[in-house]
């Protein structure tokens, strides 16, 4: 599930921006930022749905049970807090590896952590 | 607020040499706090750190005063610390502020794990870390300010209730949050904590290495591992994630400085907590700085964009929970 902020969010903070008076400040370190968001939504864009459905199918098999993928997120979340899952069960760990792999893609590609987990998984 | 002004009033009391204050000009960084270099007429290089006026409550943080405090403390050890040369009054009209020495040096940490500036100190830069986290701990804990004091499950179930409070749903971090639950150290006899001893607030010079520890703001007592971890969370290894230390140096590094500087025994295991308590901490605070923008309350695309620096924690977690036994 691809949120806080989703890309919708993202969107009406970069129209924001694009409002903003030249003659303020903090618009120059702002305008760095905007870029990143907005290579950030074209990337989010060719892998965001993908994802997603490959997220959905991993908690349907994790569970069992069918969903939209924000109930189903939730569901994983309740299961780990309560201890019905156990947070290092290998199929749980499976499952956050490849959602963070995929998150990464999309929100920060040359993150090191990506390149620290696929060397140590090789 | 003329700050320039208010500088060159204060000159004559920073230095019986100086008449007035020159160059004042604010330096990048902190939005909970301003920081403004300024020369005195007699050459004195000094940093203002001040909080800006109708500067939002924080819980968490220092009164100035007290950072002021707590630095003249650690600078007693030997540590490597600013020199506090003024903490401001009323009189000085600069609000809630402090002046100290400028120390020369870099302090952004792309520069300190890539430049070739620092190629020299770099090798010993993870074993000079550790013995002044040794000096900071060794800190006598009489007369300081009143700090708030924490332990691994303390700091668990603070950033937890953070967390539930941003009604965010990350599985890894409900899993984190049970997993480092189950493996907490025991809790020690607590020393003076930097709080955010990383690579991006220690003053590297070229030649002299670390030669101050900067941004006493979350200094509190608690673990001493909690300082080692902290330093070793990857996303502030800029890029360099085969260096744990900062970017540039090595565990191994790290703790045999603490041990060398007289610090207590501390395992690789505990100090690993805390780098994944680190994490997670960082992950949260990331959240809730974007829950600002879902809110309202700060609109900005800065606030927005912080939310997905969340992913980074969370690949970092995953391969914590995957890699330590």
């Amino acid at each position: 599930m691809i949120s806080s902020p989703t890309a919708a969010e993202l969107r009406s903070a970069l129209e924001r921006f694009d409002t903003m008076d030249d003659g303020d400040g903090r618009r120059v370190f702002l305008s760095r930022v905007a870029d990143n968001a907005r290579a950030l939504l074209a990337r989010e864009a060719t892998l965001g749905a993908t994802a997603e459905h490959a997220e959905q199918a991993r908690l349907t098999a994790l569970l069992g049970i069918e969903g939209d993928v924000e109930t189903l997120n939730q569901g994983l979340c309740d299961a780990l807090a309560s201890g019905t899952l156990a947070p290092r069960d290998p199929a749980v760990l499976a499952h956050l590896r490849a959602s963070a792999i995929d998150r990464i893609a999309i929100d920060q590609p040359t993150y090191c952590g990506l390149e620290a987990l696929m060397a140590t998984r090789a | 607020m003329d700050i320039a002004a208010a500088l060159a009033r204060l000159a004559p009391r920073l230095s019986p040499r100086a008449s007035t204050a020159l160059n004042a000009h604010r330096l990048s960084g902190g939005a909970s706090l301003e920081t403004w270099a300024f020369d005195l007429d007699d050459g004195t290089p000094l940093i203002l750190r001040r909080r800006p006026d109708n500067a939002p409550p924080r819980d968490t943080a220092q009164p100035l005063a007290s950072e002021a405090a707590l630095i003249r403390a650690a600078a007693t050890t030997g540590a490597p610390v600013p020199v506090v040369v003024h903490v401001c009054d009323p009189r000085d009209e600069l609000g809630e502020a402090y002046v100290m020495r400028r120390l020369e040096g870099e302090t952004l940490g792309k520069r300190i794990v890539r430049d070739a500036a620092f190629d020299a100190v770099r090798p010993d830069l993870a074993r000079r870390c550790g013995a002044v986290l040794a000096q900071i701990h060794a800190t006598p804990l009489e007369g300081l300010p009143a700090l708030a004091t924490s332990d691994a499950l303390g700091e668990l179930a603070r950033y937890e209730a953070v967390y539930r409070e941003t009604n965010a749903a990350r599985p890894t971090f409900e899993a984190a949050f049970r997993w480092l639950e189950s493996t907490a150290p025991a809790t020690v006899p607590p020393v003076l904590v930097h709080g955010d001893f990383r690579n991006g607030n220690l003053m590297i010079h070229p030649q002299g290495g670390l030669v101050g520890v900067l941004d006493w703001e979350l200094a509190h007592l608690g673990d001493p591992a909690e300082d080692l971890g902290w330093i070793c969370v990857n996303s502030w290894r800029f890029g360099q994630w085969r260096r744990p230390v900062g970017g540039f140096g090595d565990y191994q590094a790290l703790l045999d400085g603490y041990a060398e500087g007289g610090g207590r025994e501390i395992s690789l295991a505990r100090l690993q907590f805390w780098q994944a308590l680190g994490s997670l901490k960082w992950g949260v605070m990331c959240l809730m700085m974007y829950s600002s923008f879902a809110t309202g309350a700060d609109p900005s695309i800065e606030r927005a964009m912080i939310g997905r620096r969340v992913s980074e924690t969370e690949i970092d977690l995953v391969h914590l929970m995957d890699l330590i036994a």
